[in-house]
C-alpha cells in the first residue's frame, strides 16, 4: 500500500486520532464528553504501547487510566452536576494567547528536536522487553526499593483523600459550642 | 527505526499531545478539565518514555512509565478528594474565583 508497512499505517491512524480525541478533549465544552473523549486518546496512546511492543503498560494503561482514574473523574463530575450550560468559559483574550503560546512553544520544541534522527540506536538484547517476564525482572531486582516507596505514596495518598474528603462534622459543632 | 517508525515521529507526536495539554490548562477555567489536561501531558512524556525505552532495548524506561501511573493515580486521587471538598464549601470549581491566595 502506497510503499508503507501495516506498521506505519497504524502508527499514523493511531496518531491522528490521539491528536483529534486530545483536541477535542480540549475544545469541548461539556466536561463529560471531555472524559469521554481523554479516555479514547488514552486507548489510542496504549495502542501506541502494543506498537512499541511494551505490551504489560498497555494492558495496564487501560486498566489504570481508562479504567480507573477515569472513572473517578466522571464520578466527581456527576458528583458535581457540572454541564455546558454552568461551564466557566475565559475571556477570548485569554483563550487566543493561550494559543499563541501553546503554538509558539510547539515551534520551539519542533525546532529544538529536529535533529533527533542522528540519535544512535543500540542492538543486542532482545525484544521481548515489555513481557511481564522481562519486566517483572527488573522492578522486582534493579527496582525493589521504588516499587516498596510506591506502595507507601499509595497507602499515603488513600489515607490522605479520604482524610480531606470526609465531611468534619467535629469541626463544626465545635464552633457552635463555643 | 522501531518497527519502521522513525525517533522523530514518536518524539513530535509527544511534543504536540503535550502541548495540546499546556494549551488546555491555559484556556481552560474548568479545575477538572485542567486536571484532565495534566493527565494528557503526562501521558504523552510516558510514551515517549516508552519509544525510547524500546529504541534502546532497555527495560529501565517502561518501569519508569510503571511508576508514573502508580504517582499519577496518587495524585488524581487526593487532587480529586480537594477539588470535592472545594466544592463543597464554594459551590464552585471555576479557577478564576478561587483566587484567595492572591489578595
Amino acid at each position: 500500500m502506497l510503499g508503507y508497512t501495516i506498521t506505519q499505517w497504524l502508527f499514523g491512524i493511531l496518531s491522528f486520532l490521539a491528536i483529534m480525541f486530545a483536541l477535542m478533549v480540549v475544545f469541548t465544552r461539556n466536561p463529560v464528553n471531555s472524559v469521554l473523549y481523554l479516555v479514547l486518546t488514552f486507548f489510542c496512546i496504549a495502542g501506541h504501547y502494543l506498537l512499541l511492543n511494551a505490551q504489560f503498560l498497555a494492558v495496564v494503561h487501560i486498566v489504570v487510566y481508562a479504567g480507573a482514574i477515569m472513572v473517578l473523574f466522571l464520578f466527581i463530575i456527576m458528583l458535581m452536576n457540572l454541564n455546558a450550560d454552568t461551564e466557566p468559559r475565559k475571556h477570548i483574550v485569554t483563550r487566543v494567547i493561550a494559543g499563541l503560546v501553546g503554538g509558539v512553544l510547539l515551534f520551539v520544541m519542533v525546532g529544538a528536536l529536529k535533529g533527533a534522527e542522528q540519535l544512535q540506536l543500540v542492538h543486542g538484547g532482545s525484544s521481548q522487553i515489555g513481557l511481564v517476564k522481562n519486566l517483572g525482572k527488573v522492578l522486582f531486582s534493579e527496582f525493589l526499593f521504588p516499587f516498596e516507596i510506591a506502595s507507601v505514596l499509595l497507602l499515603a495518598a488513600l489515607v490522605g483523600a479520604i482524610m480531606i474528603g470526609k465531611r468534619d462534622t467535629n469541626i463544626n459543632s465545635k464552633e457552635s459550642t463555643n | 527505526m522501531l518497527n519502521g517508525i522513525p525517533i522523530n515521529f514518536y518524539i513530535m507526536l509527544s511534543a504536540v499531545l503535550f502541548i495540546i495539554g499546556a494549551v488546555g490548562v491555559m484556556a481552560r477555567r474548568n479545575a477538572i478539565i485542567i486536571f484532565m489536561c495534566i493527565e494528557l501531558m503526562l501521558n504523552a512524556v510516558n510514551l515517549l518514555l516508552v519509544a525510547f525505552s524500546t529504541l534502546h532495548n532497555d527495560a529501565s524506561g517502561q518501569v519508569f512509565v510503571f511508576f508514573i501511573m502508580a504517582v499519577a493515580a496518587a495524585e488524581v486521587a487526593v487532587g480529586l478528594a480537594i477539588l470535592s471538598m472545594v466544592y463543597r464549601n464554594f459551590k464552585t470549581i471555576d479557577i478564576d474565583l478561587l483566587s484567595r491566595l492572591k489578595n
